[in-house]
């Protein structure tokens, strides 16, 4: 079993990838190049784009959840700012900010 | 299902698929017919009273609230609700924050606790208008929130399934646990009402 060990703490500032492969994505478009804080880490889990090709998925992913703020999403948000979206999201899909 | 019962049209190519599977498990005997209807009529029956029991234990005793933030799944496990495969993660509504669900993929659901999903919450109206104006489709559910509360929505992407503790509402001291439960709703522990005392 091979797993990416975890880089990315609580409290972390990430970039989404701005990346558009084809596939199984579980990475929402209206995240994708947007700037997030780690909010925790979930586990290790399967990549859900390799499963989808009948591969093993490994190397397994470290998954978390990043809470978004609105306005970062939406520019024309109408909210006040701590409004947030939090999203699961697999690591090799996150960079340092 | 063809809700128009009374006109013949051909399966859809998802139906057609799922006949075709499920037959082909009965013939190579890996299902039964049997097997295949008791599942079927087991998932059709649940409903929301899993998750309501889970939040009336949770208002009633603290020690069992910190367990399920921490891990939802082993603490309902402690309930005697086994959750085969599902990673529970409970969010608390708080007086400062306000938590809702949503799925913007598909329709991920806890449906071990809480039954069937509704069709709204597979709609793509729900889905695409949860993350995007939350407060306008609260409003529409009748749940107006001032801005100082925060609105934190979880979109369950991945491997995660969520359940909304609601805020215990005033007027309920010293009530039974099942008593407490029947108040706590479906939409309640979706994050697009709150309970409240008839």
């Amino acid at each position: 079993m091979s797993e990416a060990t975890p880089i990315f703490r609580p409290g972390d500032r990430v970039r989404v990838r701005a990346a558009y492969p084809l596939g199984h994505v579980r990475t929402p478009f209206y995240v994708r190049g947007r700037t997030g804080e780690i909010e925790r880490l979930c586990g290790v889990f399967a990549n859900p784009e390799e499963l989808a090709q009948m591969r093993s998925g490994e190397p397994k992913q470290p998954l978390y959840r990043v809470r978004f703020r609105q306005t970062e999403l939406w520019p024309d948000y109408r909210g006040p700012a701590h409004d947030v979206v939090e999203v699961e999201l697999y690591q090799h899909w996150l960079e340092p900010a | 299902m063809n809700e128009d019962r009374g006109t013949y049209r051909p399966l859809s190519y998802f139906q057609l698929m799922e006949v075709s599977l499920r037959e082909l498990l009965v013939e190579k005997g890996v299902l039964t017919d049997a097997e295949v209807d008791a599942a079927v009529e087991d998932m059709r029956r649940r409903g929301p009273e899993r998750g309501a029991r889970v939040v009336a234990r949770a208002w009633t005793d603290p020690a069992f609230k910190a367990r399920l933030l921490a891990d939802g799944t082993r603490a309902c496990e402690e309930l005697g609700f086994d959750l085969p495969a599902l990673r529970l993660v409970v969010v608390e509504n708080t007086p400062e924050v306000h938590n809702a669900i949503v799925c913007t993929l598909c329709s991920c659901y806890p449906r071990m606790l809480l039954g069937l999903p509704p069709d709204w919450y597979k709609s793509r109206e729900y889905r695409a208008r949860m993350v995007r104006e939350p407060r306008a489709v609260l409003a529409e559910f009748g749940l107006v929130l001032p801005e100082t509360v925060r609105i934190r929505v979880h979109d369950s992407t991945a491997d995660m399934r969520y359940m909304v503790l609601p805020m215990r509402p005033a007027g309920t001291e010293g009530w039974s646990e099942e008593r407490l439960a029947s108040i706590v709703t479906r939409d309640a522990m979706i994050g697009v009402a709150v309970p409240k005392v008839a």
